[in-house]
């Protein structure tokens, strides 16, 4: 888990000093309403390397990167709810339930939704759906660190949000509200 | 009608069961949240959400959990104490709190102390009235 939290911009020094490891866990946008929920999709495929080893002969993708996809689907939805403008981290996960497998080939659809917002955080919850099938169900806290440590020093760049987050949102953002761009 | 005393624990015990993990019966009136119960910095946020969505009010953070303000300010804390001035305000700030025990030895370590189960208790209490 606590991978997670750093691959999803969580601060740590080392980081700060290797200009932070990037990746992009979903694969886009389905639906996007500012500051209220968001959906996005991953395809899963037997190209994913892990997935050779997780587990030799019975490949399925691992929880803790069904809960990096929702973090990154319900993060971005709290990062543009405030135009960017605070550093959001996964904080916590509040729970976290998982109710089947997800294999190679499968598309998962994230839905993510605010519960609720404040200035220094916000939680969501979520849902992963592959067709009508409900595979899982995350809620999350995120932290808006810039209103949490106050003192610390941070980059002067957004880290969290690169361009690359940024790009997933083409076509979503500026119109505030966008249903299925398939 | 207003909630009974009790009725209001245990609704906040509920809250406090589900974000931090909790048996019921850990969950004492006199349990400090962050000694007794592990409660960490981003869970009080998530109790804060969950009250709000619980009881249906508004519960800005610096009501409920105002000693970060206080800590930060060396008019009240100075050698690592609590001063006067610092415990008067605390005690403005935080009505809803006991502050018996603290002020023996108001070491700001001790602060943690003053977050108790009862104290958010008393809080919505107020909050409901």
């Amino acid at each position: 888990m606590y991978r997670q939290a750093r691959c999803f911009g969580a601060p740590a020094d080392s980081l700060f000093e290797n200009k932070i490891m990037r990746w992009i866990w979903i694969d886009k946008f389905l639906e996007f309403e500012s500051g209220k929920r968001a959906v996005s999709l991953k395809n899963v495929s037997l190209a994913e390397e892990h997935l050779h080893d997780h587990f030799p002969g019975f490949p399925i993708m691992p929880e803790c990167l069904m809960i990096e996809a929702m973090a990154q689907t319900a993060g971005i939805l709290v990062g543009e709810a405030r135009k960017f403008q605070e550093k959001v981290v996964l904080a916590k996960i509040k729970n976290a339930v998982f109710h089947h497998f997800v294999r190679p080939g499968d598309t998962i659809i994230l839905h993510a939704e605010i519960e609720s917002i404040a200035p220094e955080a916000a939680s969501t919850t979520g849902v992963i759906k592959r067709g009508d099938t409900v595979i899982a169900q995350i809620n999350l806290m995120f932290s808006h660190v810039d209103k949490n440590l106050a003192g610390k020093k941070f980059p002067e760049e957004n880290f969290v949000f690169t361009d690359m987050f940024n790009s997933l949102l083409t076509g979503f953002a500026e119109t505030q509200t966008t249903e299925g761009s398939n | 009608m207003a909630m009974s005393r009790d009725d209001i624990f245990n609704q906040v015990r509920d809250v406090l069961v589900d974000a931090l993990g909790l048996d019921d019966s850990d969950v004492t009136e006199d349990a400090t949240l962050m000694g007794d119960l592990g409660a960490e910095s981003i869970d009080f946020l998530d109790i804060v959400f969950r009250l709000e969505k619980e009881f249906n009010i508004k519960v800005p953070r610096e009501e409920l959990f105002p000693a970060e303000a206080v800590m930060n300010n060396p008019e009240y804390v100075s050698g690592g104490k609590v001063t006067a001035k610092g415990l008067a305000e605390l005690k403005a700030k935080m009505p809803h709190t006991d502050f018996s025990e603290f002020e023996k030895n108001p070491d700001i370590n001790k602060i943690a102390d003053l977050f108790t189960v009862s104290a958010i208790v008393n809080f919505i209490e107020g909050k409901l009235q």
